[in-house]
């Protein structure tokens, strides 16, 4: 059990398919204009992760290894086109404001990766919750992207008005450039958050960058490097 | 006495500094900003100084939270502030130069490290950001206190425009824009301290010349050019935006190329496009080629011609 725990903390947090693997870009995107579709599309997702996730991991032995990628795009493809008749018959109005994004969850590159990567090599009950942490780490970036771009593109967050009538909405923010912003402060935000200790102790190197790799940049890199690899000879 | 100072290259050093040329585009552009501010009134001379105490104060704050030594002595914030306050048009709110001159200098300056590292120019970045975030607020013009079209836009309806209104700025527009005449004497001032050359400007405006004459719709006109000319942004953009050191290529060919390329694209837009005003789209969409153009201009080193990629 602490085993699917574990794959729901590893997908929410860290290896969050939006603020870390930087997966599935197209949809997050295309559909984060308001908090209510980015919501929709994540939980979509998450449904078809988690069962696509599901039939691969019993699937896994009997699929030959040369025809893997036409197999997992059948199994994924069957359940999407479940998925958006669902969607067709109960959430009408989510399925016209989702439109082609829906029947694009089958090249999903999450979707594939963690066919791939996961459920390919691993049983299918830790599979499952793979794709039910992965899809809820999608879900999550999604909507918090889209609740920012809602906010400050049209000041209200799930349709309730949240700015002053005063606020004038700055129009950006619901247009293509306004997600490229809000998706790189979140991930910048997320990765300051990040890179702090989680015990609270101090990094034992004196490097500024604090040994990590993901926080350098340019002409400080191979500075950073040098006196890295030096600390590591000298232990 | 030492007779011989040994050190690496360069040698040669010029007395200029960035804070030197800083300071003289800001006199430069200080006629076309009075005589805005002179029409429009106080009004202009806040947004003016907003958007600098907005570019200035962004600086400041970004370089103390991430512990970088402060660049604000260079007077780089401070031309930025003012270029984009020059862009804007007296009546909008005063929240609107604060936020375009934050997004200005933390998004498009800073993020990408600072001076000399930024891809585009910082002031057009702040300004096409509002134009984008508020449409309606940023093309809200009027003059004397009547809500009037800007000459280009009147040119656009098919109507003609006095060309004394825009010499001499008494039509709608940004605040700094509107007065051709106090914009060429700040760009001469330029060319005589030498801190821009003609390459760009020149290329940049003929460019544009021929293409209203082939493609403008009014055949050999010369009035309808003249006012094409000196309505809208043009000028500012060609002496004061184009010119950006950070953001034009540097050999002389790529200027030109650059030039070319403006012209051209401002064209494009203000005939094809959808808005009558296409100068800030079309420095930015050069921006954004100059690292090609710089590739294909590369000099070849002495003794390498002929051979190819300088191999």
């Amino acid at each position: 059990m602490s085993g699917c725990i574990e794959r729901l903390y590893n997908g929410l947090i860290k290896e969050n398919p939006t603020f870390v693997l930087m997966l599935g870009m197209c949809p997050t995107l295309a559909t984060t204009t308001s908090a209510i579709n980015a919501l929709g599309m994540g939980l979509t997702t998450l449904a078809v992760l988690a069962f696509s996730n599901l039939v691969i991991s019993i699937l896994r032995k009997a699929i030959p290894d040369g025809v893997r990628i036409p197999a997992y795009i059948v199994i994924v493809a069957t359940l999407v086109t479940i998925v958006q008749m669902l969607l067709q018959a109960y959430l009408p109005s989510l399925n016209k404001s989702l439109g082609i994004y829906i029947p694009l969850i089958v090249v999903n590159c999450i979707i594939l990766g963690r066919a791939e990567s996961y459920a390919s090599q691993n049983p299918p009950h830790l599979s499952f919750f793979d794709g039910i942490g992965m899809g809820l780490g999608f879900t999550m970036g999604l909507t918090s992207i889209g609740i920012f771009r809602e906010l400050l593109g049209s000041g209200t967050i799930f349709n309730f008005r949240i700015m002053p009538a005063a606020f004038e909405p700055v129009s950006i923010f619901v247009m293509a450039p306004g997600a490229f912003f809000v998706l790189a402060a979140l991930t910048a935000v997320l990765n300051r958050l990040k890179g702090l200790p989680e015990d609270g102790v101090k990094s034992e190197t004196t490097i500024g960058c604090g040994g990590s790799c993901s926080t350098c940049t340019d002409s400080h890199c191979l500075a950073n490097h040098d006196k890295l690899l030096e600390e590591e000879g000298q232990v | 006495m030492r007779m011989f100072n040994i050190s690496a290259a360069p040698h040669i050093r010029q007395s200029t500094t960035t804070a030197g040329i800083m300071r003289d585009v800001s006199l430069s552009l200080l006629p076309a900003l009075a005589i805005g501010i002179y029409y429009i009134g106080g009004r202009a001379f806040m947004i003016t100084v907003l958007a600098i105490a907005g570019a200035m104060l962004s600086e400041l704050i970004y370089e103390k939270i991430l512990h970088m030594p402060s660049t604000l002595h260079d007077g780089s914030a401070f031309v930025t502030g003012l270029l984009l306050a020059m862009n804007l048009p007296g009546t909008v709110p005063f929240y609107i130069p604060l936020v375009g001159s934050a997004f200005a200098i933390i998004v498009v300056k800073m993020l990408f490290g600072g001076l000399g590292h930024n891809f585009m120019n910082p002031a057009l970045g702040g300004r096409v950001f509002l134009l984008i975030s508020f449409a309606r607020i940023m093309t809200d013009f009027n003059f004397d206190g009547v809500t009037t079209a800007t000459p280009l836009a009147r040119l656009a309806a098919g109507e003609s425009v006095p060309l004394k209104e825009m010499i001499l700025g008494t039509g709608a527009g940004c605040i700094g824009e509107t007065c051709a005449l106090a914009l060429l004497a700040g760009a001469a001032y330029l060319l005589i301290r030498r801190v821009i050359t003609l390459r760009i400007p020149a290329t940049y405006i003929i460019t544009f010349a021929i293409f209203v004459l082939l493609f403008g719709g009014h055949g050999f006109d010369v009035e309808f050019l003249v006012a094409q000319l000196c309505g809208g942004g043009l000028i500012l953009g060609a002496f004061f935006m184009a010119t950006d050191y950070v953001t034009s290529p540097i050999t002389a060919k790529g200027q030109i190329i650059f030039g070319i390329l403006l012209g051209i694209l401002t064209g494009i837009f203000r005939f094809f496009g959808s808005a009558e005003e296409g100068v800030s789209y079309a420095i930015i969409f050069g921006n954004l080629l100059v690292p090609l153009i710089e590739r294909i201009t590369m000099p070849v080193p002495f003794g390498r011609e002929g051979k190819k990629n300088g191999k």
